[in-house]
């Protein structure tokens, strides 16, 4: 780890999960980033920066990026390794070589997602963004999720929509279908949670510092796993700092989405 | 503006051995496709399926998208990846089903009239995964039934789509997949940034879309273009991977400058982000939507709709 003299202030909320969710994609290797939303963002450029150098990630648009360059500026130089437009990321969904951390609007403790509208679907109360890619996605490679508001509505018993089919749904679908399903992670404000179960239900992985175990409990409308002696998130390192704060996203983007 | 004949020299600069050629050679006379919105819209009729290429809030062939707003069209099933021509079209009462992987404005994430139309129940819809809609495009292109994908499997897309089917891979695997049916279009509406009078359509943004898809996907296809380019110069705007629509596709090309406006159109233009953003707000008020269907939408031309943007504050 570099001496970074720059680097003073303790680390905040934000980069905290920048780094829990750049360790989403440790161990990937050489597959197709493709975080959405900026905190997933900075952290899936964090991950290729650090300990993860073999991933290709996408500017977002249509192309993948091979330098390390700001969220939020349009005008930042961009070293372009491929064109990666749309029919080509469908094709690299289908393919496997991908992970993906998207957003949640609901999450139940089967990892169960919905972006699609809340209410019935017939004729919903709110109509989100539809189903997008979600269906596609968790039958074909890893999805993390990351939820920058966890509450007992976002934390669910039972989503209004399956966008994203969560381990329940897979177990009813059984094999060959399942073979590809796997939801890595959860990060949300205050913890990390992971699958890690004996039958695939949502454990607490780690708490941020700052964070209890209690507050998430209450956070949550289902019972979560794991809650005895849990771990607490690892903070970011000197180096991470330096790089999320003067390199990844000096603008300070990454804060916008906690409220 | 019309298909040109004749012999071109060849350019000084050093052009790819291709360009060459087709510069020297004489250009057969093709069939001038050349027609205006309102005779584009002539040509739809009440009830039809009409795919609109673009993505989002980006090259969306807008100036035909009005000319159906202020026409008698209805009870329209529109085929998108879907932004303010679904909107739209959802505010002016034009639609019967929508069909769409999802429906958003980019900048601003959900479109607000086409959730407003969802909410009140105002239309019908189909929502599947955004890779499963390509896939009903390419079959409609390709002319088979269906093509199978495992997009869908597990999640609530055969749940709010009961007429959607599995289907059994014949091998020894035994795969049992969603068959996505094709989505066969009456007609398809794109938008390119340069075209010739003929219908060959270029593209010189990031991203094609699924534009090619529409095209072939519909009985009809009609174009409009930031400009209507002879056919010999279409190597001097951008490399030959970008001429993507052939004129074997299409049925009518409309010259309309801005013809993207409000969407992006790059390299010609960006999204138009406070016209969008006035656009997003007449969703919560009645007023602001009379106000700016007056101002914009019941501009009877584009030329007209043009200069009610050069009359903006």
């Amino acid at each position: 780890m570099s001496n970074s003299g720059h680097v003073t202030a303790e680390a905040t909320i934000d980069e905290i999960c920048v780094v829990a969710c750049a360790e989403a994609f440790r161990g990937d290797g050489e597959i197709l980033c493709n975080p959405i939303g900026t905190v997933p963002i900075v952290g899936g450029r964090l991950a290729r920066a650090t300990f993860e150098p073999d991933l290709a990630y996408t500017d977002t648009v249509s192309v993948l990026p091979a330098n390390d360059y700001p969220v939020g500026d349009p005008d930042a130089p961009k070293v372009v390794e491929s064109w990666v437009p749309y029919r080509t990321v469908f094709d690299i969904v289908w393919s496997g070589k991908r992970h993906v951390m998207m957003g949640a609007s609901q999450i139940d403790q089967w990892g169960n997602q919905n972006i699609a509208a809340i209410g019935d679907f017939r004729q919903p109360k709110a109509q989100l963004l539809g189903l997008r890619g979600a269906p596609g996605n968790l039958v074909n490679h890893p999805t993390s999720y990351w939820v920058p508001n966890h509450s007992t509505r976002s934390f669910v018993a039972s989503v209004d929509v399956v966008s994203g089919p969560g381990y329940d749904r897979m177990r009813e679908l059984g094999a060959p279908g399942n073979r590809d399903h796997e939801v890595r992670r959860v990060v949300s404000n205050l913890g990390v949670f992971d699958f890690r179960t004996d039958d695939n239900r949502m454990r607490i992985a780690s708490v941020h510092p700052g964070a209890t175990v209690e507050q998430v409990v209450e956070a949550t409308a289902f019972e979560l796993a794991g809650t005895d002696d849990v771990a607490e998130t690892r903070l970011p390192t000197a180096e991470e700092l330096r790089l999320i704060r003067e390199v990844l996203d000096p603008g300070g983007a990454r804060k916008a989405e906690f409220r | 503006m019309g298909a040109v004949g004749g012999i071109t020299a060849p350019k000084e600069a050093a052009r790819p051995v291709w360009a060459v050629s087709q510069a020297r050679a004489i250009v057969a006379a093709m069939v001038d496709k050349q027609m205006t919105e309102d005779e584009v819209i002539a040509e739809l009729r009440d009830g039809m399926t009409i795919g609109i290429g673009g993505w989002g809030s980006r090259r969306k062939p807008m100036s035909l998208v009005r000319a159906i707003l202020r026409s008698d069209l209805k009870d329209l099933t529109v085929v998108a990846y879907g932004g303010p021509d679904i909107g739209l079209l959802c505010a002016a009462g034009k639609l019967r089903r929508a069909v769409y992987g999802f429906v958003s404005l980019d900048s601003i994430p959900l479109e607000p009239h086409f959730r407003q139309a969802r909410q009140s129940g105002a239309i019908e819809f189909t929502e599947l995964d955004e890779g499963a809609f390509y896939l009903g495009l390419l079959a409609a292109a390709h002319r088979v039934p269906f093509y199978p994908t495992r997009a869908g499997l597990g999640s609530d897309m055969l749940t709010m789509n009961p007429e959607l089917r599995t289907v059994t891979s014949p091998y020894d695997d035994g795969e049992e997949l969603v068959a996505i049916p094709a989505f066969k279009l009456d007609a398809a509406l794109i938008h390119m940034n340069r075209a010739d009078a003929a219908g060959n359509g270029q593209f010189l943004g990031p991203d094609l879309y699924f534009d090619d898809l529409f095209a072939m996907a519909a009985d009809k296809t009609y174009l409009s273009t930031e400009k209507i380019v002879p056919t010999e110069t279409f190597l001097d705007e951008g490399p030959v991977h970008t001429l993507r629509l052939q004129r074997i596709f299409t049925d009518g090309v409309v010259e309309a400058p801005q013809g993207a406006h409000f969407t992006e159109c790059p390299p010609d233009y960006g999204r138009d982000e406070p016209f969008q953003r006035e656009y997003a707000a007449t969703a919560r008020d009645p007023d602001a939507w009379e106000a700016f269907r007056s101002a914009y939408l019941d501009a009877p031309s584009h030329a007209e709709y043009r200069k009610a943007l050069e009359a903006r504050p």
